[in-house]
């Protein structure tokens, strides 16, 4: 926990701009949002490939796919739910047409507090998730979010949306650990091995985004206690990662929990990812799904919203016991 | 072959690939034959060989997707799909989907048919072939075209391109838009009226031209007159409003909003292409 903390919107618009430098097929559009989205670090190196748009989502993206046909890698950047709230013009110009374009929206969920519900991607997950093809990803720390940028710019091809928090997040990729594109990663331990103790209560838990290090410190809540937790770290959520889940869930057994962590409505996001896999499967543990059950956001300290809505580390904890011992 | 006899064989395949088909869009695929003719045929530059499409070509987008049966019928007299596939619009499997499709057919260069969004896909067609020629004369950048209806223009997204692209100056940028006073639940000037459409353009900051769009001589002045605009240094894009007559070509479709998405049954298919036909031996439309 030395490197300071920092939001992922940051470290998204550093990336960025470095990449600029090495990949002139870069252009990035917003919509009145440079400032909050960090594509300002863009704009400011590269004003000539920069186009503000003005506050005009829909319009933005079919320009960027229009871009996108002429061989350029497009960031478009806003909101994530002011994006979300032009999903017909994302739907065709974008996905139908497999534009080779990067949707960037910030401000995920409750985490951003005061500003309150109207601006809080809630259900972004759930809905681009829903579009073929479409890639959709959330870096947990900085050294995630600019490996997963170079992963976009480098290696993906076609349309993907990359989810960014407003507020600061503590590093919590462990030393030398290698970032491996579209894989889950085990957060509280380089060990990938099954759990250890003997009769001790087998949780195994998925965070993304902002959840991951909320999900640590619940790990710490529970130390010593009946339960032995893992903290896995789900950068992709599409395409999702069905084999180390499988695994994982093996050695959770059917007497263990998995827990799913997402600042996110539980219909649609990491939570379905989970569900929808180990559903095709028999014999598997049970899902304790953690995140918006089904509500609006509203205003507030992120803290207190976290705890309010039972992601916090002590309201993750709290749940986990209580399923446990019921 | 001239534009006329051309113009007269399009309308056929457009009634009966329709009519094969058992559902489509005549009225406004009729009203845009001589608008797309014309620039498919006379004035896009590099669309002639499909096995050899430049990077420099000119590019066309058809926003209001449901009118892509006049595309189709131009895409196969140009020799980019065989005739005989015309017959298979909207059959399970076929690259003519019921709207255009870029991944099934990459000529037709955006995939449309929600209104209001091809328009913005043109414009950022636009910007990047731009940056690409950035260093070669304005006669030299390659075009992008771009055909929207009245009835789309009631769409937002419309007039939020209609704001950007003259800030861009988008010069190679020139909209068509197919005026034919026409949607499903009636007259454009009923269900929610545009007008003045060539006011509201040019203040906008685009450069207007205002046609009878299915008078050839009318259409190629107009295209002409845009590209010289571009190519003379005019930084505006271009705005060509061509006023035209839903269902033009079939007296009994002429004007009558009931054939927007409504297609003819066989004994109508032939009174059509018969009246259409004989438009050769009287010299065809105007």
């Amino acid at each position: 926990m030395s490197t300071p903390a920092k939001a992922t919107r940051q470290s998204f618009g550093e990336r960025l701009a470095e990449l600029g430098a090495t990949h002139p097929e870069i252009v990035v559009l917003d919509a009145d949002l440079s400032k909050s989205t960090k594509s300002e670090l863009f704009a400011k190196k590269f004003p000539d490939r920069f186009f503000e748009m003005g506050i005009a989502e829909a319009n933005m993206i079919g320009t960027a796919a229009g871009l996108a046909f002429t061989g350029k890698i497009p960031f478009l950047c806003s909101f994530g739910c002011f994006l979300t709230g032009r999903y017909d013009t994302i739907r065709l110009s974008v996905a139908y047409a497999q534009a080779n374009v990067r949707l960037v929206g910030t401000h995920a969920g409750v985490g951003i507090g005061d500003d309150g519900h109207s601006q809080m991607g809630l259900e972004d997950i759930s809905l681009m998730r829903a579009l073929p093809t479409m890639g959709v990803f959330q870096p947990a720390d900085d050294v995630e979010t600019k490996a997963l940028m170079d992963f976009l710019v480098k290696t993906w091809k076609g349309p993907a949306y990359i989810r960014l928090t407003r507020q600061n997040l503590p590093e919590v990729t462990l030393k030398g650990q290698v970032f491996r594109p579209l894989k889950i990663h085990r957060v509280d331990s380089t060990d990938i091995s099954s759990f250890s103790a003997a009769g001790k209560m087998r949780v195994a838990c998925f965070a993304s985004g902002a959840t991951v290090t909320e999900s640590l410190q619940a790990q710490k809540l529970l130390a010593g206690s009946e339960i032995e937790m893992q903290v896995y770290n789900v950068h992709s959520l599409k395409p999702f990662d069905e084999e180390s889940l499988s695994k994982i869930a093996n050695h959770v057994g059917t007497d263990g929990l998995l827990v799913s962590v997402e600042d996110h409505s539980v219909i649609g996001g990491l939570a379905s990812c989970i569900s929808e896999s180990i559903s095709k499967r028999g014999n598997q543990p049970r899902l304790l799904a953690l995140g918006i059950q089904d509500q609006f956001g509203e205003s507030g300290e992120p803290i207190e919203l976290y705890d309010k809505f039972g992601i916090s580390a002590k309201a993750i904890a709290g749940q986990i016991k209580e399923n446990v011992s019921t | 072959m001239s534009l006329q006899t051309i113009n007269i064989e399009l309308r056929q395949s457009i009634i009966e690939m329709l009519t094969e088909a058992k559902s489509g869009h005549p009225g406004g695929s009729l009203s845009s034959v001589e608008i797309l003719s014309v620039l498919w045929f006379e004035v896009m530059r590099g669309v002639d060989n499909p096995k050899n499409l430049p990077e420099n070509r000119d590019r066309f987008i058809l926003s209001k997707g449901h009118g892509v049966p006049t595309l189709y019928a131009i895409l196969a007299k140009k020799g980019f799909i065989d005739p005989s596939e015309l017959m298979t619009l909207r059959k399970t499997g076929s690259r003519l989907q019921g709207h255009p499709d870029r991944m099934r057919l990459p000529i037709v260069e955006a995939s449309t048919g929600s209104l209001g969004q091809g328009m913005s896909v043109a414009q950022g067609m636009a910007l990047g072939l731009k940056m690409d020629h950035a260093s070669k004369s304005p006669s030299e950048i390659p075009r992008v075209y771009c055909l929207i209806g009245d009835g789309e223009s009631q769409e937002g997204q419309i007039w939020e391109c209609a704001l950007s692209a003259p800030k861009f100056k988008l010069s190679n940028l020139c909209v068509v838009l197919d005026a034919n006073n026409g949607q499903i639940d009636g007259f454009v000037s009923d269900v929610m009226p545009l007008e003045p459409l060539m006011d509201k353009f040019k203040s906008f900051g685009w450069e207007t031209f205002e046609i009878d769009g299915h008078d050839l001589d009318q259409v190629r002045g107009a295209f002409d007159k845009a590209k010289k605009f571009s190519e003379s240094g005019g930084e505006k894009p271009q705005m060509i409003i061509a006023r035209t007559v839903k269902g033009k070509g079939v007296s009994f479709m002429e004007h009558k909003i009931e054939w927007h998405g409504v297609v003819p049954k066989p004994d109508q298919c032939k009174a059509a292409v018969d009246e259409i036909k004989m438009g050769i031996t009287k010299g065809g439309i105007k």
